[in-house]
């Protein structure tokens, strides 16, 4: 009995705790190429969620169209908050970056609230939703669905940035942006990539979770916040350091959250973030491990 | 100095006979907001514009005052006056020992730990029903009282919130001029350098983000005791967003600025009645265009400005 209730918790921790890893990976992509903590990461995953939704709804798309759709119109958001807060500022301090991204997250949050309402809205789980047993434990199809489509991203993403030209270049820049515009990297254009990627891969994460938590204007704050405590615990890095970071940080919320109580599931997380921070601020497997990309 | 000092005492009057001049009404309960909104905006500009600390839980400490001093006062039936710097004490000391670890962050981790603070105080609020009433609130927290008179219209109010915001103005804007407010300033511009001259720019970190938690502890009691009704609602993470949009609008390191801040952003949702819950919007878009076009806020910016277009009139008389 006891060791069902762990299992499930566990493995339902796992799935969020994939999300929070996609979410976390990122900020670390933006962070790596640019040196800013992106605020406004969580609305690219609002945005996922919400333009699946009219996409079905509105334009009445299959599912399988809807989704590449939404990636898209999030990802255009993205461009167009590098190309029109980002890179207008000249000589930003870290300060000023904080409060640009924070400016452009509510905006985005705001706009999304005149749009589509304060209501929250469910989408439909890509397969169905019979629940398949595992041991003393249930899990939906949705959660496979989300522990595979996070695979096949970091896989992706593993090929990108070690076996293609601008993925290279763009780990050039995030080891050195001056040495890397020398040897004739256009640093600019990979800064708008890594916005381009991290929106992308946001967005992805806000649709693949919305199926079992359903999704509203504001739910990117929380999900953001967690996005960026998995990549606290994974020192930054946009490799398998991060995912760990986000995977125990969902196991471990939802263990929390199962045995302890529910009301302070939220407040487990930041506790993390702060425990880390103050002890191991280079995140839980220290610099030498992680891949800075 | 002596135009410092005729500056606060113009400023003074003006907030002085204002109530005769904006009378009665509902726009005497908005100003005593923003005579607490002042007192915030000061408290987070002190961390913010001067010694260049960033916080997004600064409306936690907010809270824990408003809140200690409510749940002293009602469930512990204290006297109002005494509760007060018990709760700034207990707030200024929680500051300054979390302060320790957390101001050794910087730049981003520092605002990411602080806004996480912020959230665990507010999820605090929440979930300790038996203290706080949770999401309900707390209600039924009296009014202060002195020497026969009780604080309990707008117009008295006004007084006494503005009484201590004054206080508060010239208690920072002496700071700021002060061998302490150099050194933080040294702290701002380089940390290192700033060491290297002698600053402890650690514990002066720590001390300054223990201040600017007491004064916003001080203004969440007088908060509590005027509104007679606090619920958490007052205290989450956009709060935060609206004390530093106030700093940032009128101007990171004024204290003028802050009044600005404070007060704009207080009227703007007065004024933009219907707009309600889209002022959230607004609050982002300035946010944005401020550090893009105005980093210096109202207070630097709107002279600069009036000092560009009149040196372009005169070149054009030139011509």
């Amino acid at each position: 009995m006891q060791f069902d209730q762990i299992l499930q918790y566990t493995l339902s921790g796992l799935s969020t705790g994939a999300i929070y890893a996609l979410i976390g990976i990122g900020f670390s992509i933006i962070y790596n190429a640019t040196g800013i903590i992106n605020f406004a990461q969580g609305e690219f995953v609002m945005l996922g969620g919400l333009l699946t939704l009219s996409c079905l709804d509105l334009l009445k798309l299959p599912l399988w169209a809807a989704i590449p759709c939404a990636v898209a119109v999030s990802t255009v958001v993205g461009i167009l908050f590098e190309r029109l807060a980002i890179r207008p500022l000249r000589h930003p301090t870290p300060i000023n970056l904080v409060i640009i991204t924070i400016g452009g997250s509510i905006l985005i949050r705001g706009l999304a609230m005149l749009v589509w309402g304060k209501d929250t809205h469910t989408i439909p789980a890509f397969s169905g939703d019979a629940p398949i047993a595992i041991g003393g434990a249930t899990i939906l199809p949705q959660h496979i669905w989300i522990l595979a489509i996070t695979l096949i991203i970091i896989m992706v993403n593993k090929v990108y940035f070690y076996h293609t030209i601008s993925g290279k270049a763009m780990r050039a820049c995030s080891y050195n942006r001056r040495a890397a515009g020398l040897v004739g990297i256009d640093v600019k254009r990979m800064v708008l990539f890594s916005f381009i990627i991290s929106s992308a891969m946001g967005s992805i994460a806000g649709i693949i979770v919305a199926p079992l938590t359903m999704t509203a204007y504001d739910v990117g704050v929380m999900l953001g916040l967690k996005g960026f405590c998995a990549a606290i615990i994974g020192g930054m890095s946009s490799g398998i350091s991060t995912v760990i970071g986000g995977l125990i940080l969902g196991v471990l919320e939802s263990l929390g959250a199962g045995l302890i109580s529910s009301g302070y599931k939220d407040a487990i997380a930041f506790i993390i973030l702060l425990l880390i921070l103050f002890i191991r601020p280079q995140g839980l497997f220290g610099k030498a491990d992680s891949e800075r990309v | 100095m002596k135009r410092d000092l005729l500056l606060f005492t113009a400023f003074s009057l003006f907030i002085m006979v204002a109530p005769q001049i904006f009378a009665g009404g509902y726009l005497m309960n908005v100003l005593v907001f923003v005579g607490i909104n002042t007192m915030l905006a000061i408290a987070l500009n002190l961390l913010l514009g001067y010694a260049g600390q960033i916080s997004l839980g600064h409306a936690g400490f907010f809270g824990l005052g408003a809140y200690l001093s409510g749940i002293l006062t009602t469930t512990y039936s204290l006297n109002p006056w005494l509760a007060m710097p018990i709760a700034a004490c207990v707030v200024g000391s929680l500051a300054y020992l979390i302060g320790l670890p957390v101001l050794k962050l910087k730049g981003h981790y520092l605002a990411m730990a602080t806004l996480g603070l912020g959230i665990i105080i507010y999820i605090v609020f929440n979930e300790t029903v038996d203290l706080t009433g949770g999401p309900s609130g707390l209600s039924g927290i009296p009014n202060l009282h002195v020497a026969g008179i009780t604080f309990d219209s707008d117009v008295k109010n006004y007084y006494l919130i503005w009484g201590v915001t004054l206080a508060v103005m010239l208690f920072s804007l002496n700071l700021a001029g002060s061998r302490v407010g150099r050194a933080l300033r040294a702290v701002h511009d380089s940390e290192v350098a700033a060491q290297v001259l002698g600053v402890d720019a650690r514990g002066l970190k720590v001390q300054i983000f223990a201040l600017s938690a007491i004064i916003s502890s001080l203004a969440g009691s007088l908060y509590a005791h005027t509104m007679t009704f606090i619920s958490p609602a007052s205290f989450g993470f956009n709060f935060s967003i609206e004390l530093l949009t106030m700093v940032v609008i009128g101007g990171l390191g004024s204290i003028y600025g802050s009044f600005l801040g404070a007060a704009l952003l207080t009227l703007l949702p007065e004024i933009l009645r219907g707009a309600n819950d889209y002022d959230i919007i607004i609050y982002g878009a300035l946010l944005m265009v401020m550090v893009m076009f105005m980093p210096g806020g109202l207070v630097r910016g709107v002279p600069a400005l009036f000092r560009k277009v009149f040196s372009r009139k005169a070149e054009g008389g030139h011509a």
